[in-house]
């Protein structure tokens, strides 16, 4: 988004003096790392628990607003939502001059739902689409809430409000107000994603329908869009206004990367919120002067990268295996169909395939050949003589050596006679389409081909007796 | 009308709608008699998807009332199945073909309900009446065009409707799918429930439809098909005549209704 640099850099300006100070997590500063990791997991500072119970509640709720978010394609709210929030936060704080988390609360969920309805208003009055109109209220609001705080940091005694800490989030800021605030808002989440899942599924995929059937989906958009801006709010404190929208919005990118189904997409999403706010809170309290908002956005990162590699059905590496694993198969096949054309060749009186010939039909080196013989034998296709010179078929391999050709050569009688291709244009075609024929396509294509013996070329079909025959020497003589 | 209100599927009486500000649709008197196969005809902008949404309320009324077997929508909405367009909606979303089709029953359910067993096997029967019941496991963008309109028709099957509403069920199918859901049409006719459809392609309304609703901005025509589709009609509906109503309308702007 264009709109949040100038902001970015006004707020960097402003604070970065500061915050080298304010975002250290923990008051001990002289104990080791190690040492720190062992408190950490024995949770023996209450200031840490209350950390890392926020961090885990605000994964819950967090994860599953930002799931819905995502498949209802509105991510950039979460982003002007979070940025509209902080004159609201500046405006609690002035209420009492206090960090109250009520008052704080109330205030930036006020902001945020004025500035949702101000984007909801320009869109629906003016020419303006969304995309400006979120650009517009995030920086502006934002704006305006950068210059509350740092005149609140101005005012006597509030460089000691804490309010910088809005700004990139201090999970160990966290008090037990924070912590019964998040707790509340993540319980009422759950519980009613719980109770109207179905209202939230349907109007979610096709708002339209759900009215049809008698389903306020308006209504339950703002229930909604009240629940992310809860969210949104009640994290504040521990990942800041900065990078809320990223603990909302990576989670369920994530989570939708690695299933098919939005319910588990949203269990999926709150686990990966949960892990992201823990790890977060974990190296924050461990690596000392660093803020727990970036801290979480680069866990949360960190699971996306994981699902974008390692899914199994959507990731890079899976997806790579098969494409990698197809293409050895069809180099297996290839090297099948040229050994039974070599058979043919000789019309199937012999069973053992020279080496030698079969680098000659493929003008490939023997040792090519002799190299990939052995794959084909690893996979029990062939076996190789005693001297190592000639390969013959196992049952296995003669079978699907058959079915290459056979879908090879029925695939070519398709093509000119069904589809009038030219004799000289079906060869290549056909190369491709018989490592992909299925036995149900190639049923049909018997069928319309009329159980045809010979190929476009004369040369005899392999029919479903040959394919059985355990191999080339009860193969009918080619007449 | 000789029959009571309440049998009626569907009364429109003056209907007008109109897109910030413009009029699209004016003046629709209509009283479809039940147990019909109904084209909506007319050319690109006439305002065939916009009576349909019109109807069920997802657009508001600039006038008129719109009555669903002798009651406003609202309270007869069970009554009514919606096919919308296919591009409506978001295919690569997180649901199978399953999770689509039981959406068909959630009319029938409270607040926060949960789909039945009962539910399920409804389902079930209507994946298979559009043979898709293999493909039940599916996530919906791995479906091609015809099967996913065939999903959105199980799912309008599903909520076993008298009246049913379908915005361009046959745009962007195969000559299959087409077929199968022609046929699914004249099964539910035979069963007694109403069926209107938008409809694009001229050539193949006559064959398909019992009723023709001729449509540009207003209605044209309304009736039995041999009667309706005549080549004066036809040239009413989409020839130049009309253009004139449709730049009078442009000058007038929000100055109407």
């Amino acid at each position: 988004m264009k709109a949040r640099h100038p902001a970015l850099l006004l707020l960097a300006a402003i604070l970065l003096p500061q915050f080298a100070y304010a975002a250290r997590i923990s008051e001990l500063t002289e104990t080791g790392l190690a040492e720190r990791a062992v408190r950490f997991f024995t949770l023996q500072d209450p200031s840490l628990r209350f950390a890392l119970v926020g961090s885990i509640l605000l994964g819950i709720s967090c994860g599953l607003m930002g799931a819905f978010l995502v498949v209802r394609k509105l991510a950039l709210m979460s982003d002007a939502l979070s940025h509209a929030v902080l004159p609201g936060v500046a405006l609690g704080f002035l209420w009492n001059m206090t960090k109250d988390p009520v008052a704080i609360f109330i205030g930036a969920t006020v902001a945020g739902l004025l500035g949702a309805g101000l984007v909801q208003a320009i869109r629906n009055t003016t020419r303006q689409k969304e995309d400006a109109a979120l650009g517009f209220v995030l920086a502006s609001f934002f704006a305006v809430g950068v210059c509350l705080v740092t005149m609140i940091q101005n005012l006597p005694g509030g460089n000691k409000s804490g309010l910088d800490k809005f700004m990139f989030g201090q999970a160990a800021a966290l008090g037990p107000g924070d912590v019964m605030l998040l707790g509340g808002v993540t319980i009422l989440a759950v519980v009613i994603v719980l109770a109207f899942y179905k209202e939230f599924l349907v109007t979610s995929f096709d708002a339209a329908f759900a009215i049809s059937v008698g389903i306020p989906a308006r209504v339950f958009h703002y229930v909604l869009m009240v629940l992310l801006a809860f969210a949104i709010v009640s994290s504040l404190q521990a990942v800041g206004v900065v990078l809320v929208s990223a603990m909302l919005v990576i989670p369920a990118a994530a989570a939708y990367l690695l299933t098919d189904r939005l319910g588990m997409m949203l269990v999926l999403s709150a686990i990966f919120g949960v892990t992201t706010g823990a790890v977060g809170a974990f190296f924050s309290y461990v690596g000392r002067n660093l803020p727990t908002g970036p801290l979480m956005v680069l866990a949360a990162t960190a699971v996306f990268l994981a699902a974008l590699l390692l899914g199994p059905r959507h990731g890079v590496l899976s997806r790579w295996w098969r494409h990698r694993s197809r293409s050895a198969r069809i180099g297996r096949e290839n090297m099948l169909k040229v050994m039974y054309h070599v058979l043919e060749e000789e019309g199937f009186r012999g069973e053992t395939v020279p080496l030698r010939d079969l680098a000659e039909a493929r003008r490939e080196a023997i040792e090519d050949v002799q190299v990939e013989m052995r794959s084909l034998r690893s996979h029990g296709l062939v076996t190789i003589s005693g001297d190592g010179q000639a390969a013959v078929f196992t049952p296995d391999g003669w079978k699907r050596a058959c079915e290459i050709v056979r879908n090879h050569r029925l695939w070519e009688l398709y093509l000119t006679h069904a589809a009038n291709y030219a004799l000289d244009h079906v060869h290549e075609d056909a190369d491709k389409i018989e490592h992909i024929l299925g036995e149900d396509t190639v049923r049909l294509l018997e069928k319309r081909l009329n159980y045809a013996h010979r190929d476009p070329h004369g040369k005899l079909i392999p029919g479903l007796a040959d394919i059985h025959s355990g191999g080339p020497a009860r193969i009918h003589p080619a007449t | 009308m000789t029959l009571p209100l309440s049998d009626v599927p569907l009364e429109v009486h003056d209907m007008s709608v109109a897109y910030h500000q413009k009029p699209v649709l004016y003046g629709i008197d209509l009283a479809v008699p039940a147990g019909n196969l109904i084209g909506i005809v007319g050319p690109n902008g006439a305002g065939k998807s916009t009576f349909i949404k019109a109807i069920m309320g997802l657009l508001p009324l600039s006038s008129g009332w719109v009555k669903v077997f002798g009651k406003p929508y609202a309270e007869n909405c069970r009554r009514v199945g919606y096919v919308p367009q296919r591009e409506s909606v978001d295919w690569d979303f997180p649901v199978n073909v399953m999770d689509v089709v039981l959406m068909g029953r959630y009319g029938r359910l409270r607040l926060g309900q949960r789909p039945s067993r009962q539910d399920h096997d409804v389902a079930r029967e209507c994946l298979e009446k559009v043979h898709m019941l293999p493909y039940a496991k599916r996530q919906i963008g791995n479906l091609s065009g015809g099967q996913q309109q065939r999903v959105f028709l199980a799912r309008a099957l599903a909520q076993e409707s008298d009246l049913y509403l379908m915005d361009e069920p046959f745009v962007g199918v195969d000559a299959a799918t087409e077929s199968a859901i022609i046929t699914l049409l004249r099964e539910l006719k035979t069963r007694g429930k109403t069926v209107l459809v938008v409809h694009h392609d001229l050539s193949s309304a006559r064959d398909y439809f019992d009723m023709l609703m001729l449509l540009n901005m207003r209605l044209v025509a309304f009736g039995p098909t041999p009667e309706v589709f005549t080549s004066e009609m036809l040239q009413t509906t989409y020839g130049g005549r009309l253009t004139i109503l449709s730049e009078v309308v442009e000058t007038l702007g929000g100055g109407t209704k």
